[in-house]
């Protein structure tokens, strides 16, 4: 491996201040949140931005290039140049927060953080992304950080040697599963759906290699070991026999739900669980807007969820501007 | 050629810039059968190049012997960051990829001897008044690693009977068996609690105030 030292931009903001009534919101500090944010001061409004993190998905993201601007960048050294344009503005920032709760008392806004911190808004922007899905089986929770892992390359270092599963069939699947080829002596890739949805590139990779066996069309019933992680059972869609297979390590990668739960009780959520919203960023609540992955515009991409999020600041300058 | 390239030299010196105290690195090293000894060594010499508030002392693992068991250190490589006092702030292993953002965040915080903790863990954490000792395992590829490295290490610059380590998964197997870590970022807390995954503050806070008061029997003294 080569070394390599990554230091992401950072400096001091000021906090967020309970006792202020801001004129928006944010919750969420991936692209569609930090653009939000730069368009919010550029309009000169109050702005708090409350994220888990500054970056969002694109932290996780190896390369990007279909940002215009770049023709290759890493994730994170675009994620650098996304925190250098915002942190030129006067924007205060809860970072390392999530929200508990988000609800509407009135015609203001109250925004309820996990560390118990509560702030007030007269506009909220929901960008709070997307997160990994779980399998929700039995096991699963219970052997996270024993063998189940949602993150392999974090991961991956620890099972050398070992026989490991993949959960998943889009890209980030065979990318895990290209990762393990190189210390692993067997990987299973298993899927629910009849076709891989990895770009072609990634099949052919790993068609070639001799080390993955494929099960599509199966389901995951269960993850089996007492400590840690033993076996993995599945079971063929078309009801044929229940396999076991003998695994010390199962990545996950079976796509993302959005981030919605902490506004489920006030917003209108699509079926997928994303915030409703139509073209201007509107949700079904006066004042508040999403934008990016966690709402339902299609297509998830950066740079759709950057201009969503200039759109829905927009938008809520002017629903500022009307109410005043 | 310097470990560092010119954009990331660039960023620690504007941090470097806010540094208000005097900040030593304490360094172990050894010449032979030490992977990433050299190159931690390097990159403690290239960052105390970086700002006059930076200090480097490279000691000898095996020949200044006195000197790491003053600082407890049993395997190299080792960083202490400390200032006129030792807070109990290690790295073994290279603080490399990722983790770089935790090793530049300790300095920062010992140089300031402050941390941005909250009022409410920091009355927490004064209350604790037995040995705790905070390890945590990363590998140098996980996004999610830093911020518990950070947590723990300002827990450990704000009592002083907190130790804290940064424990890097490739250079140390034997850790990794012994504790069973296959997983990252995995905290273990005097050997016997931990948990997976990086916590908020207030629920990591809890955790160490929680191992701190079933500790029947101080293992880290000092």
């Amino acid at each position: 491996m080569e070394l390599d030292f990554i230091l992401s931009k950072e400096e001091e903001k000021p906090t967020g201040k309970t006792e202020l009534i801001y004129d928006l919101v944010i919750i969420g500090g991936g692209p569609a949140g930090m653009t939000a944010a730069v368009y919010a001061a550029r309009k000169r409004l109050k702005t708090l931005l409350i994220t888990k993190d500054l970056g969002g998905q694109v932290l996780w993201t190896a390369e990007v290039e279909n940002y215009m601007g770049y023709q290759y960048i890493e994730g994170r050294q675009l994620v650098n140049k996304f925190k250098e344009q915002v942190r030129h503005f006067p924007i205060d920032q809860e970072i390392g927060e999530e929200v508990e709760k988000l609800s509407k008392e009135g015609e203001i806004f109250s925004i309820l953080t996990r560390g118990g911190k509560k702030f007030r808004g007269k506009t909220v922007i929901i960008a709070s992304g997307k997160k990994s899905r779980s399998l929700n089986v039995s096991g699963e929770k219970r052997l996270i950080g024993r063998g189940v892992s949602y993150c392999s390359i974090c991961d991956a270092p620890f099972f050398e040697g070992k026989e490991v599963a993949v959960i998943g069939g889009g890209n980030s699947a065979f990318e895990a599963a290209l990762d393990l080829v190189k210390i692993a002596p067997k990987i299973y890739l298993i899927d629910i759906a009849s076709s891989w949805s990895a770009d072609p590139v990634l099949l052919e990779q790993i068609e070639k290699e001799k080390k993955v066996t494929s099960f599509p069309r199966h389901k995951v019933k269960e993850i089996k070991g007492d400590d840690r992680v033993e076996s993995i059972t599945i079971e063929p869609l078309d009801g044929g026999q229940i396999k076991s297979l003998s695994v010390q390590g199962v990545f996950i990668e079976i796509g993302l739900v959005p981030n919605s739960e902490f506004a489920a009780s006030l917003v209108k959520l699509n079926q997928a669980g994303e915030v409703a919203v139509d073209c201007s960023n509107h949700t079904s609540i006066p004042g508040l807007f999403a934008a990016g992955d966690v709402s339902s515009v299609p297509e998830k991409q950066i740079i759709i969820a950057a201009g969503e999020g200039a759109k829905a600041t927009l938008t809520a300058h002017q629903y500022l501007l009307r109410s005043r | 050629m310097a470990l560092l390239k010119d954009e990331v030299q660039n960023e620690a010196r504007e941090r470097f810039k806010k540094l208000t105290g005097q900040v030593r690195l304490v360094n172990f090293t050894q010449k032979i059968e030490c992977h990433y000894c050299e190159e931690t060594r390097r990159l403690i010499e290239e960052i105390a190049s970086l700002s006059p508030k930076i200090s480097s002392k490279i000691y000898n693992f095996t020949l200044d012997k006195e000197k790491a068991q003053q600082y407890k250190i049993d395997k190299i490589p080792a960083v202490v960051v400390e200032a006129e006092k030792d807070y109990g702030i290690r790295f073994f292993g290279i603080p490399g990829g990722y983790e770089f953002n935790s090793f530049i965040s300790a300095i920062y915080d010992v140089s300031r001897k402050a941390t941005d903790l909250s009022v409410e863990s920091k009355d927490k954490i004064s209350k604790i008044d037995k040995p705790v000792h905070i390890q945590v395992f990363v590998t140098l590829t996980c996004p999610y690693c830093p911020a518990a490295v950070e947590m723990a290490h300002k827990l450990a610059l704000e009592s002083e009977y907190i130790i804290s380590d940064m424990v890097e998964s490739a250079e140390f197997p034997h850790l990794v068996s012994k504790y069973g870590v296959m997983g990252v970022p995995k905290v273990v807390i005097n050997e016997e609690f931990g948990f997976e995954g990086a916590l908020p503050e207030t629920s990591f806070v809890e955790e160490v105030v929680k191992a701190s008061k079933s500790t029947t029997e101080a293992k880290d003294e000092g």
